[in-house]
């Protein structure tokens, strides 16, 4: 098999997982009936992204794997999701901040990988284009309304910043898998959405009213399969059915 | 014209099959019956999906999961729908979360059950949506019109939901043994609070009368509970599960199957707050209300300060 | 004759970190005009379109949505239905079953 285009596959997938899986934790618990089915429906959509990604990684790693063996079977050292989504839902600000930060990057990713020379990544980055554009719409108008809301909503939304953008940095991170891709034309050249990220987020954080938060990058390593502590947990409930009863069908 | 004359034209308009809408005149207690039966409906899809919800982190494939979060996301969805409905009658659902939070509303109670398995998913999508379609399919047809157009939008809708539930019984039923012994288990739990699902007997059950006449209802609970009963019996029987009632047989001359006593102790307590989860549906309902009402004012304070930019512009 | 706000009586009690309430619309498709499918919360109208179209179009029910605020709404009285519609019924001769034609004529 392809191992590097396995593994970006799985990045990319794992990704979208573990922010979906973020997201679902608060269906039925948003902040009004409104707000919580426009969560799910992001969640939705990250979730029907994974499954294409994961049919399609299935394929190329061939024999008995399923978009479920490889989404519910893989040790946490094998989950390439980057630190940024799977930080925890601390408030309503810390959702909207870890989403518009995500939302931005995953959006010019995807711009780039409709051109993949891989059709297969081309067309699921074609049609999760335009889900993800309404994700970013979500989060950027939620962005500007916390912080020019209440004197509180401004604190929750700056402090969730403060948080997460440190994070951001991991995303621009290269590994040699996503270099060899980018080579082969089938992945993204991350350099070129750096600093274009930046720059939309940064604009942005000035017309919201938002201090850019001048904290230097957290050392992550998500992308290596090295995760917070929050990760076993969030393990343990996405695996449990398929960890209690192995080989089943559902 | 008296408030009796109108009363009585009022009753003819129901009689005739007229629908009745917001702004008419309407006798008070159809209004008050109205906004306590729509928000109490409003209040059980919302607090129902806590239950469910307990399982979309933890459902055993992607498949799984999307069908579940849609189902969830559709509760909220029905709730809204319902909520709405309800402020025609000039309540507000700040008003109506309110009465819930404090406890002067109720929701259905099988809600108060915990979900202890994935088996349990199923048997709430099978049982539990199966019960509730009985009971809104009748209320599409009910005297008043935003409530009877909120029926017809959520049975359209809830139509995926008793498939979901049924299929995931059928893929246990089918599988392993243990995966059949999950989803006898959550029939063993399930089946009865499904069956209060109808509330009390009919002659127990002083409000029917009026409700009949009014066209909220058009069955009494005795009738539809009879009418689940006859429906699902023969779909347990093609799981190859039990339904737990040693008395539940086949009566050729009603055309009806028989079944055992209901425990109404149960059902009683269930309503009064003592069941397995009163006390957490709540507390959750609380949190999220507690925690999102920074959020809700500050979307408000964001827009009334857009609106006083723009004033302040065209002065 | 007519009178502010169409559905919500006096009554509700106001509060200010409620939304106020939206009336929905929504075009199923190109050539079909907008129908009112039911109401929803947002803090403004932006918003309002926004919560449609993730309460209201799930199910691919629309390709365009109209928003307006509940209290905006014009309605008329319905205990002055006898006087607005009742005028109107025995006006026969707006409807073409009024003329009478030989059957035999065709396409008219």
């Amino acid at each position: 098999m392809d191992v590097s285009l396995y593994k970006y596959l799985l990045m990319l997938g794992d990704n979208s997982m573990i922010l979906g899986h973020r997201l679902s934790e608060l269906c039925g618990h948003g902040p009004n009936l409104e707000t919580d089915i426009a969560l799910t429906n992001i969640s939705l959509d990250l979730f029907g992204q994974v499954r294409s990604l994961f049919q399609y990684a299935a394929k190329v790693k061939g024999g008995s794997a399923t978009e479920d063996t490889i989404a519910f079977s893989r040790t946490e050292r094998e989950i390439l999701n980057v630190i940024l989504v799977e930080q925890p839902n601390e408030d309503f600000a810390h959702v909207v901040g870890r989403q518009y930060l995500y939302d931005i990057y995953h959006f010019l990713l995807l711009e780039a990988l409709v051109g993949s020379k891989d059709e297969t990544i081309a067309a699921i980055a074609n049609k999760s284009l335009k889900e993800v554009k309404y994700h970013k719409r979500f989060s950027g108008e939620w962005l500007k309304r916390l912080a020019g809301g209440t004197d509180e909503s401004q604190q929750r939304m700056q402090a969730a910043i403060d948080h997460m953008y440190p994070f951001l940095d991991e995303l621009f991170h290269v590994t040699e898998v996503e270099e060899e891709m980018r080579a082969q034309g089938v992945g993204a050249d991350l350099s070129v959405i750096k600093a274009e990220c930046y720059a939309i987020i940064d604009d942005h954080f000035r017309i919201a009213g938002l201090q850019v938060p001048e904290h230097p990058p957290r050392v992550s390593k998500g992308k290596y399969g090295i995760h917070t502590e929050k990760m076993g947990f969030i393990l343990s409930e996405l695996q449990f059915m398929q960890r209690s009863y192995p080989n089943m069908q559902w | 014209m008296s408030t009796q004359d109108l009363e009585q034209r009022f009753q003819d308009r129901i009689d005739a099959g007229e629908k009745i809408e917001p702004k008419d005149w309407m006798p008070e207690k159809y209004r008050k019956t109205h906004i306590r039966q729509i928000s109490q409906h409003a209040h059980s899809e919302i607090v129902g999906m806590l239950p469910e919800g307990n399982w979309i982190t933890r459902t055993p494939t992607l498949r799984r999961k999307v069908g579940l979060l849609a189902k969830v996301q559709d509760e909220a969805g029905h709730g809204l729908y319902l909520y709405s409905a309800a402020e025609t009658l000039g309540i507000s659902r700040d008003e109506m979360t309110e009465q819930l939070l404090c406890g002067k509303a109720k929701y259905s109670s099988i809600f108060n059950y915990p979900t202890l398995s994935w088996a349990d998913i199923g048997a709430i999508g099978w049982l539990v949506d199966g019960a509730a379609i009985i009971n809104q399919v009748m209320l599409t047809r009910t005297s008043f019109g935003p409530y009877a157009r909120a029926m017809v939008r959520i049975c359209k809708e809830e139509s995926f939901h008793q498939r979901q539930g049924y299929e995931i019984m059928l893929t246990l039923c089918r599988g392993t043994a243990e995966q059949k012994a999950m989803a006898q288990d959550a029939l063993n739990r399930y089946w009865w609070p499904a069956m209060m699902m109808f509330g009390p007997r009919d002659e127990e059950s002083p409000n029917t009368a009026q409700s009949v006449k009014w066209k909220i209802k058009r069955k009494t609970n005795d009738e539809l509970r009879q009418q689940f009963v006859d429906i699902t019996v023969p779909q347990a029987e093609f799981l190859g599960i039990t339904v737990p009632d040693p008395e539940m047989k086949w009566n050729e001359d009603r055309g009806h199957y028989d079944f055992g006593a209901i425990d109404w102790d149960e059902f009683w307590q269930v309503v009064k707050g003592n069941g397995p989860c009163n006390k957490e549906r709540i507390a959750a309902r609380q949190k999220a209300w507690d925690d999102g009402k920074w959020v809700r004012e500050a979307a408000m304070a964001y827009s009334q300060s857009q609106e006083n930019k723009t004033q302040s512009k065209i002065a | 004759m007519t009178e502010k706000s169409n559905n919500i009586s006096p009554k509700s009690k106001s509060n200010s970190s409620e939304w106020p309430l939206f009336e929905i619309f929504i075009r199923s498709k190109n050539g079909l005009e907008h129908r009112h499918v039911g109401s929803l919360h947002a803090a403004d109208s932006d918003m309002a379109l926004e919560n449609a179209r993730d309460v209201y179009t799930r199910r691919q029910e629309g390709v365009s949505i109209w928003v307006v605020e509940s209290k905006n709404i014009m309605a008329s009285n319905p205990e002055k239905a006898g006087e607005l519609f009742e005028p109107a019924k025995d006006k026969v001769y707006r409807h073409p079953t009024f003329y009478e034609l030989p059957i035999e004529l065709k396409h008219i």
